[in-house]
């Protein structure tokens, strides 16, 4: 773990409320792993006083990307950020997707809801290297909340996708993609990063069809590496159920410790 | 040479800043940012008898420039604290301060009664003022007669110094504070954190699980700094100033009003840095206005 004060934006994309940003920090990127996450400062002042957690997007040379939605004060902030202009970030942090204790070569699914790609693109490369068969479904309320679709499909992952109003591939939930398809792609594992109630959806299946799934949660954070313990959930450890911070034992839990917790919104 | 040293007199300090209880966890969390033997003291996070849940989530949300907390004073209890961490810390050469906590007097006892059977801590913090417990936020340091009896008992006990750490929530600090005093205390932190709320409007609920919790950060540093200055006024024992230092200046504001050390907490979470760079910025500032010695400026403001 680093906190790099000076870090470099070399690059940046936005589509509307989504933002992607390249940032140079060696020591940063050279430790980073699918799913862990890094720590932002979105400005200079005391308002908003708290580093963001944000979702570590792929690393290549040094260089690491994020990617995050604007989803209030402090990401509205970060995205104003540009090119040239320098970031404070910490990481990286938590603990990711566990790669090591998965069999090889056996068909892997990876989940993403809207901003919850972020972290499945790091993974998916990481998993091909492995030459691990990959598959990634990829779904959004509409076209403007799967803008990564391209950047999947131009290193040739094989990649479905979905909008919930049918405005770009399958009409309806990444969930029912998933399931549709489950009897000819029919994976060992699964690891998934979006809305609550869409992991709670995953988790189910995979508890029904027995397999084996990671989820990579989100949560407010006071500091991201387990001073301040505000980032708690209950997390299921062997018989116990307790507190545990999802900064530090997480962001990414296997399904059977999660407990899920009812979310109205869908997507 | 500037002399940053700071004698409270039952302690020596190597500078004024400590960190807040609660902020810097068990201090080890910090190591990978910070070498710790730069610090006045180290104050760690709350310890009760036994390991203790907190409280559910939400436990966090920010506010204009400060941050409401209702972690409920989760931790690993002083059976853990005395064979996982303090042998941790253990090597580092700066004042470990262990904030003490409890649910009834009993309890507060209780817990420096084993502490003082362990080596490697300087003094304990008495954190008669979390606003997390049971009792709505109810705390011994809402009374004078309530303050006076945990502190009598504890004093008794504990065959180390003992700083009161006092609530904010109160009509007239003073009063508190010479209680305090009055029971043996060897010296006074001010304060905990302010009583607060924030409210999700679409949903209608409270932001936090709690319902209420406390704020800190920059936004309590000018009511905190107030009562620090009152307090000085009318105590003889030395004072921790506590409640939104993010900067050198904010440390001197609470040394100037009367303290005699300070603590950094909310700041932690934004730069683990922090208390490194406000160490920087005291002897700058010592530098540029030909202050030998950082205590001089203890306790002078001119009204």
């Amino acid at each position: 773990m680093y906190k790099e004060p000076k870090a470099l934006i070399v690059h940046k994309k936005k589509w509307g409320e989504y933002c992607l940003f390249g940032i140079q920090t060696e020591k940063i990127a050279n430790l980073a792993q699918p799913g862990q996450f890094i720590m932002v400062r979105t400005n200079d002042s005391l308002h908003p006083l708290l580093r963001r957690p944000i979702s570590i997007h792929s690393v290549q040379d040094g260089t690491l990307e994020i990617y995050f939605q604007q989803a209030g004060t402090g990401t509205r902030l970060l995205s104003q950020k540009k090119e040239g202009e320098h970031l404070d970030i910490i990481g990286p942090l938590g603990k990711g997707f566990r790669l090591e204790s998965s069999p090889e070569r056996q068909n892997v699914a990876l989940i993403g809801g809207g901003r919850g790609i972020a972290p499945l693109y790091f993974l998916a490369r990481k998993l091909r290297d492995l030459l691990v068969p990959i598959r990634i479904y990829y779904g959004g309320k509409t076209i403007e909340d799967i803008p990564l679709r391209q950047k999947f499909e131009e290193e040739n992952f094989e990649i479905l996708l979905s909008t919930d109003d049918g405005s770009f591939g399958f009409k309806g939930i990444v969930t029912a993609l998933f399931q549709a398809s489950l009897q000819e792609f029919f994976p060992s594992r699964i690891f998934a990063c979006g809305p609550e109630a869409m992991m709670e959806k995953i988790a189910q299946i995979a508890r029904e069809k027995d397999i084996y799934a990671e989820f990579s949660l989100e949560a407010y954070m006071g500091c991201g590496f387990g001073a301040c313990w505000g980032c708690v959930r209950k997390i299921k450890n062997g018989t116990k159920e307790e507190w545990q911070k999802i900064c530090e034992e997480g962001p990414v839990f296997a399904g059977e410790q999660i407990i899920w917790q009812e979310e109205e919104e869908f997507l | 040479m500037i002399d940053l040293s700071i004698d409270l007199g039952f302690l020596k300090l190597k500078n004024p800043v400590l960190t807040a209880s609660g902020t810097f966890g068990y201090g080890v969390e910090f190591s990978p940012f910070l070498d710790l033997n730069k610090l006045g003291g180290v104050v760690v996070k709350g310890l009760y008898f036994n390991a203790r849940p907190g409280n559910p989530p939400p436990r966090l949300v920010e506010t204009a420039s400060g941050l409401i907390n209702a972690i409920g004073l989760q931790g690993i209890g002083v059976k853990r604290f005395s064979e996982e961490i303090l042998p941790q810390l253990k090597g580092y050469d700066t004042a470990l301060i262990v904030n003490v906590c409890g649910e009834d007097d009993e309890e507060y006892a209780a817990v420096v009664e084993y502490l003082d059977k362990q080596e490697g801590i300087a003094a304990y913090e008495l954190n008669i003022s979390c606003p997390n417990t049971k009792r709505e936020g109810r705390c011994p340091a809402l009374s004078p007669d309530t303050t006076y009896a945990v502190v009598r008992l504890v004093k008794k006990t504990s065959s180390r110094p003992v700083i009161t750490k006092l609530s904010p929530n109160v009509t007239d600090i003073v009063e508190i504070a010479l209680s305090a005093q009055e029971a043996g205390s060897d010296g006074l932190a001010l304060a905990n954190t302010f009583l607060a709320m924030a409210i999700d409007t679409d949903k209608q609920t409270p932001k936090l699980a709690n319902v209420f919790g406390g704020l800190s950060g920059p936004a309590i540093k000018p009511l905190t700094l107030r009562m620090v200055y009152q307090v000085a006024q009318r105590v003889h024992i030395p004072i921790v100033g506590i409640g939104g230092i993010v900067s050198g200046n904010d440390a001197l504001e609470y040394m100037i009003a009367g303290a005699s050390a300070i603590e950094v907490g909310t700041a932690n979470f934004v730069d683990p840095e922090s208390t490194e760079k406000i160490i920087r910025d005291l002897e700058v500032y010592c530098r540029k206005n030909g202050i030998e010695k950082i205590e001089q400026i203890i306790g002078s403001l001119k009204v």
